[in-house]
């Protein structure tokens, strides 16, 4: 069952990065979109996103309560050393969900929105930032349970080139999953140009901040090159991500919208797994060598039972549904749209 | 203020801001179901007008409802480190359901809010019906969660170490039944009581009257039963806590003194020094009733319980007199609507009833909070009854004041921010929903 737990983990995450990010996606799209447009950007989005977006968010809740039912030292020694960026991370939570739903269910359209749309935007911004910090954080071996000061216990715990990077590099991927989400969200044809465009913009942004998080690797004497290339594993979905990288473009001239978004999810998928697959089972480093451990640091079996059955009964409610719902809601749509 | 007294609030505030909105998360889909299902049944445009009114009320309140829920989970970790190192995998059982309640929960929701006109209209209205259902599941899962903190079950607890851990018995703990049934009722009674309210405000001041008389009616009703039950719930409760944290139920009545025919004091202020009450009206034999089913019982008093592991008494004492106060109100309003349905139907037309409702607009809420503050206060200096002190669960982290002024801001102006919007909507529903005719609003 411990296995079943670890899976459900590790796709929870996933899910959370595709799905959470492509929402936080549209509001940084949003925010780098000309005045003249955001209008009508925000509209597709809705559209978009306004029925999945609370079941989007899910996958985060699930992933913590994975962590602090079976892992729980796992969970408390984040919540103890990042807990200045999660907090950051959790009010950017809460800015821009109430904000996303205030917009579009003020009963009064006003000078309001104004400001509603802009803690949106920000947010959506701020928000994958830290999150990017605090997975960051969590492999840099900065976390230093041994610190007798606030500054190396609480600060430079993740306050770093490497976490800053790989917050950066988070931003861009949630732009670039937007972007490529929304081309198949309009049926106009200068919007689906400009979301195009966009995809290309944020790609290009995102392969830059990849670049940075090596570099800032290297700054931080943090062995990155050996995680990703020292193992076969990591080779091949690297190589994969990246030849999948040519086809994105290419067809990204060509627009086929379907097969953009399976590619765009497969690249996301591949770099998560690269990053993971070396430190498993150890998915936080600290200061000094130590590390947290999911086989040595899980809980106990009759704990770990429950939780695998618990996750193994919601799933099979929970998947169906979900699908069914974005299904329906893309059916509608196209329906509409003929 | 000390970091340990700041986790202790910002973790109270946090709570008592997310239960206003879990309560009518939980509650308001069944309002807007049976209005729903009205509208369906007999085609009266009005029904459709007062569900969708509703429902977007309801999904404001649900996302922020969504949001201060994540971060309860967060600062479960942020602040009670210690305390989630070892009770996690204890009483994660129902939070590990709760994912998935929370799940169906917000899909049905999206099924719900953006169905209008595109499904089947049963299956629409079946989604809506989930949304109230899986949130009541959800309610329960988590009150069952904090049941485990008031009477711990489902380990051995061996030489500070935690064993033979069982999760499903530490859900079905002895507190989970008394608290969740109590718990659901006050979700309802809190939030009818809320929203006929304001639609009975509405109606004194002469606006929209069929619109509003048709809110007010199904919120009233679902409002009236709640608080007709809620008593006899609260029985169930009072008994509960006498059995498994007689400290916490010594402190809610500050019954200083261990005495058989004990008297149940109503009001007070309870003098912590000299061990005694001040200005109270005591019924003999009451309490020792309440408590145990039998006048002469003997009711445990605080002198039987070591200082050290003494709740706040005046604290918890108020708050008791509060909820039970409230509930009272609440009772007599309800046998007065029903009198008025069944016997005296001229009552309906008097202005004094609905004023009576209007006065009664926040009782539910004010109780549930107190209610809260009872279990919570009342089960000090523990985090875990008789197992794990709060003191020794907070985070290591300096600094929390600042935290929880941070935090206090972000509430306040939420709770600024959702008034107004709320306010907005009532006043925008004449235009919006009382004419008589109107078009199918277009889902954009
Ligand atoms: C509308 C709200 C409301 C009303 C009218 C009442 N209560 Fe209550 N009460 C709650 C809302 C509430 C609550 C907020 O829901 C609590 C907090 C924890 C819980 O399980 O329910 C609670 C807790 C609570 C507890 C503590 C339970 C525990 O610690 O496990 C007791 C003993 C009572 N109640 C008893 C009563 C009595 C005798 C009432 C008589 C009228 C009453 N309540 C009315
Ligand atoms: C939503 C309704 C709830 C409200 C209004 C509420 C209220 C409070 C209050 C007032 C305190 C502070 C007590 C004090 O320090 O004197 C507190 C503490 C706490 N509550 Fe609750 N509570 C609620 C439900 C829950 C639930 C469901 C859980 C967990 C499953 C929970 C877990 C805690 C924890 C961990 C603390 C901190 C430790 C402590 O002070 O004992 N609460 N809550
Ligand atoms: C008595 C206390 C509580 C009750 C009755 C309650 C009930 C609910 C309900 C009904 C919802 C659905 C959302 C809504 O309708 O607005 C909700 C949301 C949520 N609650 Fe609570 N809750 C309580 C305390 C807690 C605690 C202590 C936690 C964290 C440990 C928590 C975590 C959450 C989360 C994560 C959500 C968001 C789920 C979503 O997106 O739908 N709740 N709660």
């Amino acid at each position: 069952m411990l296995y079943v737990v670890i899976i459900f983990l590790w796709t929870s995450i996933l899910l959370y990065l595709l799905l959470g990010g492509a929402d936080f996606g549209a509001g940084i799209i949003e925010l780098f979109t000309s005045r003249d447009n955001q209008d009508r950007t925000r509209r597709t989005m809705y559209r978009a996103i306004g029925p999945i977006w609370e079941a989007n968010h899910m996958w985060l809740i699930i992933a913590i309560v994975i962590l602090f039912v079976g892992f729980p030292e796992i969970y408390t020694t984040m919540s103890i050393y990042l807990h200045i960026p999660l907090v950051i991370m959790l009010l950017g939570i809460v800015a821009r969900g109430t904000a996303f739903s205030f917009r579009n269910y003020d009963a009064v359209v006003d000078d309001m929105q104004v400001i509603y749309n802009r803690i949106f935007m920000y947010a959506s911004c701020v928000t994958p930032f830290f999150l990017g910090i605090i997975a960051g954080s969590a492999v840099a071996g900065r976390i230093d349970t041994h610190a007798t000061n606030f500054l190396d216990a609480y600060v430079f715990s993740w306050l770093h080139w490497f976490s800053v990077a790989i917050g950066f590099f988070t931003v861009a991927i949630c732009g670039f999953l937007a972007s490529v989400y929304l081309i198949g969200e309009t049926d106009n044809e200068t919007d689906r140009q400009r979301f195009i465009s966009k995809a290309r913009t944020t790609n290009i942004l995102a392969v830059i901040a990849g670049a940075l998080v090596f570099v800032a690797a290297q700054v931080e004497h943090i062995p990155l090159m050996d995680w990703i290339f020292g193992n076969p594993v990591g080779i091949t979905a690297i190589v994969l991500a990246s030849l999948s990288l040519v086809l994105l473009w290419y067809l990204l001239f060509h627009g086929k919208t379907k097969i953009l978004r399976v590619l765009a999810g497969f690249q996301v998928t591949m770099i998560l797994l690269t990053t993971t697959y070396r430190h498993y089972p150890k998915i936080v480093l600290l200061k000094g060598g130590g590390y947290l451990s999911l086989l040595e640091h899980a809980g106990n079996e009759h704990t770990m039972a429950a939780l695998g059955w618990a996750l193994l009964l919601g799933s099979v409610f929970i998947l169906p549904a979900v699908f069914y719902l974005i299904y329906s809601f893309q059916k509608k749509k196209a329906s509409v749209a003929h | 203020m000390n970091d340990f007294i700041a986790a202790r609030s910002q973790m109270a505030l946090s709570l008592g801001f997310h239960i206003v909105f879990s309560c009518i998360g939980m509650v308001m889909p069944f309002f807007m179901a049976v209005s729903h299902f009205i509208w369906l049944r007999t085609g009266n445009v009005m029904y459709k007008n007062v569900t969708r009114a509703w429902s977007k009320g309801v999904a404001i309140f649900f996302a922020t409802g969504a949001v201060s829920g994540t971060v309860l989970s967060f600062e479960l970790g942020l602040l009670w480190p210690e305390f989630m190192k070892h009770a996690g995998p204890i009483f994660g059982m129902p939070f590990s359901l709760e994912g998935t309640a929370f799940f169906i929960e917000a899909i049905a929701l999206g099924f719900y809010l953006y169905g209008w006109d595109r499904f089947n209209k049963w299956f629409h209205w079946g989604t809506g019906v989930l949304v109230g259902v899986s949130g009541l599941v959800s309610g329960i899962l988590v009150v069952a969660a904090n049941a485990w903190m008031n009477s711990p079950a489902g380990f051995d607890y061996i030489n500070g170490q935690y064993l033979n851990i069982h999760p499903i018995q530490a859900m079905f703990n002895d507190a989970w039944f008394s608290q969740a049934l109590h718990m659901c009722i006050a979700a309802f009674a809190a939030t009818g009581f809320a929203v006929a309210g304001v639609h009975a405000l509405m109606i004194l001041r002469g606006s929209h009257v069929q619109f509003h008389g048709k809110a007010f009616r199904i919120a009233a009703v679902f409002a009236c039963v709640a608080a007709l039950l809620q008593p006899l719930s609260g029985d169930i409760s009072a008994k509960d806590v006498g059995r498994r944290q007689p400290a916490k139920l010594a402190a809610m009545e500050a019954h200083f003194k261990t005495e058989k025919r004990a008297p149940l004091i109503i009001g007070g202020i309870p003098d912590e020094k000299n061990k005694t009450v001040h200005f109270a009206i005591e019924i003999p034999g009451m309490l020792s009733f309440m408590a145990h089913d039998d006048f002469n019982a003997e009711v445990t008093g605080l002198d039987q319980i070591k200082p050290e592991d003494h709740p706040p008494v005046a604290v918890t004492h108020y708050a008791f007199q509060v909820m039970v106060g409230l509930g009272m109100l609440m009772l007599a309003i309800s046998l007065l609507y029903f009198i008025a349905v069944w016997k005296k139907k001229q009552w309906l037309q008097k202005q004094w009833l609905l004023k009576l409702f209007v006065l009664a607009t926040p009782a539910g809420f004010l109780a549930v909070e107190a209610g809260w503050t009872v279990t919570e206060v009342g089960r000090q200096p523990w985090i875990i009854n008789g197992i794990m002190r709060t003191a020794d669960a907070v985070t290591p982290m300096p600094g929390i004041v600042y935290s929880f002024y941070l935090f206090t801001a972000v509430y306040l102006s939420l709770a600024v921010i959702v008034t107004f919007m709320l306010y907005r909507q009532i006043r925008m529903v004449g235009k919006l929903y009382d004419l008589p005719a109107m078009p199918v609003p277009s889902s954009h």
